[in-house]
């Protein structure tokens, strides 16, 4: 078989190493590790020397695709620059190197970094207190709903047990409704592309625990009923969450507070900066109205006006959802990040990555299906249905074409409502340029799809691999290496 | 102008010329007034570069790290050492700023790493399958008891006391609002009590859960529990320290059915706890239950050999609410970071990072014996152990901080029974003069 780079265990060979450790300068333990639980058999890990391992995964880097590389238009992803100096500040020994056991004395930076990190993503949300806690977004639902139940079964209303979510939602929504035992109620969306509000009266009752929602929705648009909607929900008891995947658009514009959100979660790795590290680590806190706040997991960092300290006393509270205090160097980035940016320039992120995708959405619209046709906000959704219909060509060729033009492929067959759906959200870090250059090159490969669809169906053709077997791989999975013994 | 936003003031406006509207508000027309922001938030910045990193040095400097003092802390958190090549590796933006390798043709970097990663943690455990990481090694061993009750069809579990307290505290969180019902067993001279555990084990117990070693440092006699479990028809979940597996046996060889655990040891730096990863693998039976993603080894349409997030039927953007996690983002970087780890080590230097660990921790317990601590529990421990100091430990603690050591985790909080207990952790790090200078200053304050 051919391999691209080898696994490091094929470039194993006895003897090397590449590590150094210092000699024991202790006696030896008389108490030896008693024989029903020593080892037997070594674990065969690669014995491999260090340029080896330098050499290797440089490799494996060279492989990937990345923000640092080119353009990510991954809808709902929010693959904008991930600044240097965050990683530079968040190396720092004094943040990377303290134990999260250490006495709140030893600690009073990191204590006053969370605290203050917490003040601004609460004056950004419009919301009274948050948690930091959660480690990733669909870790920030499930918290977020653990506060709901929680908080409504000290309202005397722990019969409600339905969550609505629209069918324009992620994944992780319904998902993380049933983690907590919710049963899950869909609510259409209407033909601006927004929840159909007279589908969200019918499925009112004394049932209903809240709704979670995106806003800007997954299609990219902003729900214009949203107060009608939190009315509704309020009067009939629920609660209402605030997903808050795609933030970036209404940074300055528009708090869910505002809104009529009961509990937001936040992504710090999309709107703040921080870097997806190809598939984390992330980081995704919970801010949430003064009513809720008893519910919150322990614990908060409070200030007593003269030192930071972490508080326990927290009866009502959820519990808790992960170790210690949340992805603590994720937070570093993400409060570098608000401070690099500052009030004024928050509002530019959101006022310059609406104006991309609009332009963006404009120069292709002629050329692919458009479901929705009003301004867009941080992203938008157009589809491939055309040219499949015409030639065979599907949504999924289209974006493994783009790759051979130097793009990562945009967010596809998401939303779900959108048949073959590409995503698309530029966000604000890209040029003119390069909105340009995209563009034309998705407009030169439905060109292609008509002319050469068979070229298109077979791309993409400049990577280290083509398309991959998925089925074989489900059906007969290989998910470790297979050692010769 | 910003530094990461490229539109000058004739981009805006062509761009706006396009769309035909005069300015970019138009575009946030949709906006009910009703809802829209008046004013600016009231937050510090802009800052430029140079004042952001005078402040956060600035900020940093505020705490005493593990650099400037000898660290016997653990409790979940261990002060290894990190060779450079780990940050080195990890700071390539090739890997760092790409997202979930949902497109396998460009992500090949990513997909390979973690296939290797999931090889590695296999090797290590004894198991047949690793998931590409989880948030921590709490919320691995709360996702692995829904495995089980799955798998079993039953919906109550049991936990042992010797777990770590926050594990355990989150293992309850996830279980309560799934419905899952949790009972602790309690522990006897530092390992499972037997006893309290056979009372408690019945037909209708989806798992018998433990930590080895445990939270007390202790090595858990994990095949007598596991043939203990499987009588009663209960899967045998367990939380191991990836170091420790270098030396001690494969929990897969003495009967368990899904291990999971902590892998900040395998290069992950402290940071406050977080991020680190968790990881979760399990038999072949267990293959489709698992939560999370993995990658598994594939051809492309060439024939060569490839990498993809495989088994996805399983997962919350297929499956939605059938899902059997909700998990998506995971702690994919830091994963790397302990395989490029576990690589660097390699077969020799991990068994020779646990002999380190081992036999300084024991020679930290004898001498802290001959200062006057007495040792808590005769069972056999890895890298970390319990004292019984003659003196409060929060005060003990407090005196030692000012000659230079971090001392160890204070038991009164989640063990109000054991009475001054001290849980020292000794890691690689730690030398002799260190644990000397440790031991005569912790003798010091108790005489």
């Amino acid at each position: 078989m051919k391999k691209p780079v080898e696994l490091i265990f094929e470039l194993s060979k006895p003897g090397r190493k590449a590590y150094s450790l210092p000699a024991c300068d202790v006696p030896e333990a008389s108490e030896k590790i008693p024989e029903k639980f020593a080892r037997k058999a070594d674990a065969r890990l690669p014995e491999v020397f260090e340029v080896d391992v330098v050499r290797h995964f440089t490799r494996l880097s060279q492989l990937n695709y990345a923000v640092d590389i080119g353009f990510y238009p991954l809808g709902s992803c929010t693959m904008k620059y991930n600044p240097k100096v965050n990683e530079v500040v968040s190396r720092l020994p004094g943040f990377l190197r303290i134990h999260p056991y250490q006495p709140e004395e030893m600690v009073q930076g990191a204590l006053k970094l969370i605290y203050d990190l917490e003040k601004m993503l609460c004056e950004i949300t419009g919301m009274e207190r948050a948690t930091l806690q959660p480690a990733a977004g669909a870790h920030g639902e499930l918290t977020g709903l653990m506060i709901i139940k929680t908080a409504l079964e000290h309202r005397g209303e722990g019969h409600r047990n339905k969550i609505i979510i629209p069918d324009s939602a992620h994944g992780t929504n319904p998902a993380s409704a049933s983690m907590v035992g919710y049963e899950v109620v869909e609510v259409k969306s209407d033909e601006r592309g927004n929840v159909d509000v007279e589908d969200l009266k019918k499925l009112m009752s004394d049932e209903v625990a809240g709704i979670m929602l995106t806003n800007p929705n997954t299609l990219g648009l902003f729900e214009e009923r949203i107060d009608e909607i939190s009315k509704i929900i309020h009067d009939a008891g629920g609660l209402l969450y605030y997903d808050g995947a795609n933030l970036n658009a209404n940074l300055g514009k528009a708090r869910p507070g505002d809104m009529g959100f009961d509990v937001v979660h936040l992504n710090l790795h999309k709107t703040f900066s921080t870097p997806h590290g190809g598939g984390g680590p992330g980081s995704g806190p919970i801010a949430v109205t003064k009513e809720l706040v008893p519910f919150l997991p322990a614990p908060l960092v409070e200030y007593d006006g003269n030192r930071y300290y972490l508080n326990y006393d927290r009866p009502s509270s959820i519990g808790r959802v992960r170790s210690f205090y949340g992805n603590f160097n994720v937070m570093i980035k993400a409060y570098a990040y608000i401070l690099t940016m500052g009030p004024e320039g928050l509002r530019e992120v959101a006022e310059c990555s609406v104006l991309s995708a609009n332009y963006l959405m404009k120069r292709l619209r002629d050329y692919f299906d458009l479901p929705y046709d009003r301004w867009c906000k941080h992203e938008f959704v157009i589809s491939g249905n055309r040219q499949k219909k015409s030639k065979g060509v599907t949504t999924l060729d289209m974006v493994k074409r783009l790759i051979d033009y130097g793009f990562h492929p945009p967010t596809v067959y998401f939303p779900l409502i959108v048949p073959e759906a590409m995503m698309v959200e530029p966000t604000e870090t890209e040029s003119l340029e390069t909105l340009d250059a995209f563009a034309e090159s998705l407009i030169a490969i439905a060109k292609e799809a008509e002319e050469n669809p068979q070229l298109v169906k077979e791309s993409p053709k400049t990577t280290p691999v083509t398309r991959l077997d998925e089925v074989t791989a489900a059906k007969r999975p290989i998910v470790k290496w297979e050692f010769e013994s | 102008m910003w530094s990461y936003i490229p539109h000058t003031r004739e981009d805006k406006e062509k761009m706006c010329k396009a769309l035909g509207i005069a300015s970019i508000d138009e575009l946030f027309d949709d906006i009910p007034k009703k809802v829209r922001m008046k004013g600016d938030y009231d937050i510090p910045g802009p800052m430029t570069e140079d004042e952001l990193i005078v402040h956060m040095q600035e900020l940093a400097g505020k705490n005493s790290h593990l650099d400037s003092h000898a660290c016997f802390l653990g409790a979940g958190v261990y002060d290894h050492f990190v060779p450079s090549v780990i940050d080195a590796m990890a700071s390539r933006g090739e890997f760092y700023t790409a997202y979930t390798p949902y497109q396998p043709e460009i992500s090949q970097g990513t997909l390979q790493a973690i296939f290797e990663y999931q090889s590695m943690i296999c090797e290590l455990t004894g198991m047949y399958v690793s998931n590409a990481s989880m948030y921590d090694g709490a919320s691995s061993f709360a996702e692995s008891a829904f495995m089980a009750c799955v798998a079993t069809k039953r919906e109550k579990v049991l936990c042992s006391r010797s777990v770590n307290p926050e594990y355990r505290m989150v293992l309850k969180t996830y279980a309560h609002f799934r419905g899952v019902q949790v009972e602790e067993f309690g522990y006897k001279d530092g390992q499972v009590d037997v006893d309290d555990l056979k009372s408690k084990l019945n037909e209708e117990i989806a798992a018998v859960m433990v930590q080895s070693p445990n939270f007390f440092g202790v090595i858990e006699d994990v095949a007598s529990i596991a043939e203990l479990a499987h009588s009663k028809g209960a899967l045998l979940i367990t939380s191991a320290d990836p170091i420790s597996l270098a030396i001690l046996e494969a929990p897969g060889k003495l009967g368990a059915d899904i291990v999971t655990g902590e892998g900040q040891a395998l290069g992950n730096q402290p940071s406050f706890g977080g991020p680190h990863f968790g990881f979760l693998a399990a038999t072949e039976k267990l293959l489709r239950r698992m939560p999370g993603r993995i990658v598994g080894q594939t051809v492309d349409t060439e024939g060569r050999r490839g990498f993809v997030l495989t088994l996805q039927a399983r997962e919350q953007h297929i499956r939605r609410e059938r899902a059997t996690s909700n998990i998506c983002t995971n702690q994919s970087l830091c994963a790397l970071m302990g395989a490029v780890y576990m690589a660097t080590m390699g077969k020799e230097g991990l068994k020779e990072v646990a002999k380190l660990c081992y036999n300084k921790s024991h020679y930290a317990m004898e001498k802290l014996v001959k200062e006057g601590f007495k040792r808590a529990f005769d069972a056999p421990f890895f890298k970390e152990f319990v004292v019984i100091s003659p003196k409060p430990v929060n005060e003990l603690n407090e005196k030692l901080l000012k000659q230079g050591f971090i001392g160890g985790y204070d038991l009164s909080k989640h063990y109000p029974e054991i009475d001054k207990g001290w849980l020292i952790a000794v890691t690689e790090r730690r030398t002799k003069d260190e644990i000397d200078g440790f031991a005569s200053a912790a003798g010091g304050e108790v005489r």
